[in-house]
Parts: C-alpha cells; structure tokens; sequence
C-alpha cells in the first residue's frame, strides 16, 4: 500500500513543482497486470456512466434547454410531496430498522452455535431471496383478509382489520422488513469483533451493568451502526417496487414517480431531472459516510 | 419474533402457493398444487423464464470474464487514481436500480436495444460485474502466488499456469461472485421495467405485471417456485461445503495414515 505513504511526502514539500516529485511519478506508474482492468473500465464507462451523463444532460435539455424541468419539481406541490414523502419513509424506514437490528444482532453473539445459526440463516434467506417476491408476501400479510389481519382479528386484538395496505405504517412495516439484513450484518461483524470483557472491566470498576453498555458497549459499535444506517437509508430512498406494491397514492416515492412520468407521461427530461437530484442525494450520503467508515467493506462485506 | 417476522415472505408464500382457492385467504382452506399446474401450462410463463434463463446466463458468463480479468488487475496491478476506480466498479451496486434503468433506457431508446437480448445483458452485466470482483478479489487476495511463481519456473507459461494453478485455486470464490451475478439478473426487475414490452419480457416484469393488476394466485406459484430454488441453492451451497470439508478430513486422515503422523 505504498500510496498511503506518498501522502505526507506531498504535504511537507508542497512547493516543489509536481513533476519533480518521485511521489508523483510512481503514483502513475502501472504494470502489465492493471491493463486487465481495461475491459471493465470501458465496459461501465460505455454502458453504465455514458447514460447518466445523457440523463443529466436530458434533465436541462428536453423538452427546452434551461431549468425548467427543475423549476417543475419545485413549484408543483404535488411533487414537492413526493420529495416530503420520500425522505419521510426513508428515515422512518431507517430509524424502526436500526432500532430492531441492534438487540437483534446483539443476541447474535449471545446466543448458542445453534441458535447463532438459526439467527444468520433468517436474515441469509430474506438477504438472497427476490425483492419482488418478499413485497408480494407482504401485501398477501397486509390485506384487509392478510395474515396479520386474520392472526390479530382470531386472537381477538381487534374488532376490524387495521389498515395496513395502502397506509403508511404498510410501506414501513414492508420496507423495514426488507432493509433489516443491511443493518443486521454490518452490526453483528462489529459486535463480534468487540471484547466482552470491556464489559466487565467497566463493572468491575463500579459501572451499573446498563451504564457500562451504554457508556462502553454502544460506541464501540458505531462503526457498524453507522454503515447500517447508511445502506439502508440510501436503499430506502431509491426503493421502487416495494412501495409501489405496499403504498397508495397518498405515499407515492420518488422512484414511483420517475417510472410514472416515463411510462404514463412520456416526460422524459422531467424524469430525468427527479433521477438526477435522486442520484446527488444519494452520492452526497455516500461522500459523507466515507469519510467516517469504509463502505466498500460493507457494501460487499455479505456472508 | 423477528426471525418470524424475517422469514415472514417464506412463511407466508409457500402455503398460499399450495391454497385451493382462487382469493388467496390466508390461511388456505384446502390444498392444492393447481396453481403450479396453471403456471406450468401457461405458454406466456415459460416464455418469459426461458427469456430471464437465456438472459442471466449470457450476462453471468460476460460478469464473470470481465469480473475476473478486472479482479486480477485488482490484486495484482500497480494503476493510477485508485479511489476513482473503486467507486467506478463499485457504482453500480450503489445507483438506484431507477435511475440506471432510466439512464439506460433513454440511451437504448434511440439505439434500438430495447426488448432486445442484447440490451438486457449489457444492462445485467454492469450490474453483476461488482459483485464477480469482490468475490474473486477476495479469493486472489487469499491464494498463495507463490504457487504461480513455481509453476513458471517449471516452464509453464502464463496462460497455461492460469488455467492449471491460479483458477483451480480461486474456483469457489468464481462459483461464488458467478452465483450473485446469476441471481442479480435473474430476479432484477427495476430497470428490467423499463426495457421490457410486448416483444420481450422477463420473469420477473411478467411477476409484476402479475402482482400489479390483481393479486393472482399464479403468482403466488412462481413466488414459490423462485423461494425452492434460493432454498435448494442454499442447500447446494451447504452441501458443497460439507462435501468439500469431508473431501479434506478424508485426505488428512489418509495422508496422515501413510505418513504415520497423527493429525
């Protein structure tokens, strides 16, 4: 990792011209290996970013060059909205799922092998299981006539189905449920690195069991909280399937309705102009949490 | 309760997928496999899975060979702007499935590469490859080059010591980012939206369409059937492992049978 030590080499002689620099010579030197990197590199350049260029260039040029599609966006309540709505669900999405996966990943390392296994293996099969065939079972759970309805009506809580689907407290249940493995994973690989034994030494220095988890437990993991918050808020906000199933239109998202004005309206620039200021959202939460974890790590950290 | 309430999706599908009735109560009354019949004598269904079959194949074999010459390139090259890159190949995994979709959509629309092969492979494929590298990056970062070395000096030459020490050795974690990129395109519905039309359309667009219109006890089915396959992979998954752990004792034992050590 010779990189990381050219840094401060930058640093302490900033006056130097660049090219006189060894730093700056060998952070372009390259290999025969890294021209194996060349296909991929072409291939997302052409398939991946070309378009997004394209959209972001739409965005201010269709159907007229200027602002206008922007401008769109911010007069029309109704969108405005939708906006709302979006970072309403997003953090609620976030909040209730952080709130469940903490004690649940920290049961994880409590537990036996067995029910350490039991544990994973209930977040693996949501984690690899179809996104459109998990929010199909939550409608068929949401109905009026769904399992939740009919479990809580038989058991007598209630006297007529909670209006669950096409609500609110639908898409969060919905959404929490699809998120809750992205925060789970990257709690417990945190957990399972922090020595109990703080716990104790806390205790033993006089600590009340719940002040030295609090005090000594809790920051420990925000490493792992702090990248489960992330993946799942930004996971929330760019959601399109499942609150298209388990919404109504009162909690249209934003995803909603980029589909919506391509689809129905053939407003493409409009279109555009929500999925660019959608992907600088997203690309901002992500500047802002790389500075504090290393997300690459997380991202693929599955298993 | 939060296991149930994660396993909720497989509690819920798999009997509905076996109800009697055509309203999908819950529970179901009596049982019966007529919807899987129905999906197996739907020609429209087939169609569209041999469409997501022929798809995620043809994208996982491009993730794959670009995701592992890219790996290699990874772990082994010295390059320029190193940070760039990352978030260049990690990008896909992190752009809303939407906005690519868009993005794609406006592009393949004046190219003429919407409903067509061609279209949704490029698309799947930039959307897997992330996945094929860190598997196989992470496979090479753990593989002794030591190995590669002393094949070459045997006289073996670049090409042939890839295929005969290097890939033998990184197989599992190439099984493993091949297995992510299948089920990546396999179930990707998002952008898939967007390219689908009366044309061509793929198992999952059909799914929804399905759920979209009305809650439709074929699809309930084909819910089913796709939570057997992620099961039976899993499975697959444990199955292998296991036989690969017993493969290693058996060899240890007997290595140490002959060697007359103990281990």
């Amino acid at each position: 990792m010779s990189h990381v030590l050219e840094a401060p080499v930058e640093v302490t002689a900033p006056k130097l011209p660049k090219s006189a620099k060894p730093p700056w010579r060998s952070r372009f030197e390259t290999n025969g290996w890294s021209l194996l990197l060349l296909p991929v590199v072409v291939f997302l350049l052409v398939v991946f970013i070309a378009p997004l260029i394209m959209m972001f260039s739409k965005s201010f040029t269709d159907p007229t060059v200027g602002l206008d599609n922007y401008r769109a966006i911010w007069e029309n309540s109704l969108y405005l909205k939708v906006l709302k709505n979006t970072f309403v669900v997003a953090i609620g999405t976030t909040v209730l799922t952080l709130l469940i996966a903490f004690p649940y990943a920290y049961l994880m390392t409590l537990a036996t092998p067995f029910w350490r296994a039991v544990m994973i293996i209930a977040v693996l099969v949501p984690f690899w299981t179809s996104l459109l065939v998990r929010s199909f079972a939550l409608v068929l759970v949401l109905r009026d006539t769904g399992a939740l309805n009919t479990a809580l009506d038989s058991m007598g809580v209630i006297d007529e189905p909670l209006p669950l689907l096409r609500h609110m407290s639908g898409v969060l249940f919905g959404m929490v449920q699809i998120t809750l493995p992205f925060a789970v994973l990257p709690l417990y690989a945190t957990m399972r690195g922090i020595d109990r034994r703080l716990l104790q030494a806390a205790e033993s220095l006089g600590a009340r069991p719940s002040l030295a988890f609090a005090k000594v437990y809790v920051p420990l993991t925000m490493p792992g909280m702090f990248a489960g918050v992330i993946l799942v808020f930004i996971q929330a906000l760019g959601y399109y399937i499942t609150p298209a199933l388990l919404g109504g239109p009162q909690n249209t998202m934003i995803g909603e309705l980029i589909v919506q004005q391509v689809s129905t309206v053939l407003r493409f620039g409009f279109a555009a102009a929500l999925g660019v200021l959608l992907l600088v959202s997203t690309l901002v939460l992500l500047a802002i949490a790389s500075r504090f974890v290393d997300m690459k790590k997380y991202l693929m950290g599955q298993s | 309760m939060t296991i149930a309430y994660l396993l909720l999706p497989v509690l819920v599908v798999i009997p509905m997928s076996f109800s009697d009735s055509a309203f999908l109560q819950f529970p179901p009354k009596a049982f019966s496999t007529r919807w899987y019949e129905q999906l197996i004598n739907d020609p429209t269904w087939i169609e569209s899975a041999l469409v997501s079959l022929r798809v995620a194949v043809l994208s996982t074999i491009c993730a794959v060979v670009l995701g592992v010459l890219a790996a290699l390139g990874l772990v082994r090259g010295k390059y320029p702007f190193r940070g760039a890159l990352t978030a260049l190949l990690l990008a896909p995994v992190i752009v809303p499935y939407v906005i690519v979709g868009l993005a794609v959509y406006i592009v393949f629309l004046k190219m003429g590469l919407t409903e067509t092969t061609l279209g949704f492979v490029l698309v799947h494929t930039a959307l897997a490859v992330p996945y094929v590298i860190i598997n196989v990056a992470s496979g090479l970062v753990s593989f002794d080059r030591g190995l590669e070395l002393a094949a070459q000096s045997l006289g073996s030459g670049p090409i042939s010591t890839f295929f005969r020490v290097t890939f033998p050795n990184i197989a599992a974690s190439v099984f493993a980012g091949a297995l992510f990129a299948f089920i990546t395109s396999w179930d990707e519905v998002v952008s898939a939206i967007f390219l689908s039309g009366p044309e061509m359309t793929t198992l999952p667009v059909r799914i929804w369409s399905g759920v979209k219109v009305s809650v439709d006890p074929t699809v309930a089915a084909i819910s089913g059937l796709t939570l057997f396959v992620i099961i039976g992979s899993f499975l697959l998954f444990g199955a292998m492992k296991l036989i690969r752990l017993s493969i290693r004792t058996y060899r240890h034992r007997n290595a140490g049978a002959t060697i007359g050590a103990t281990s």
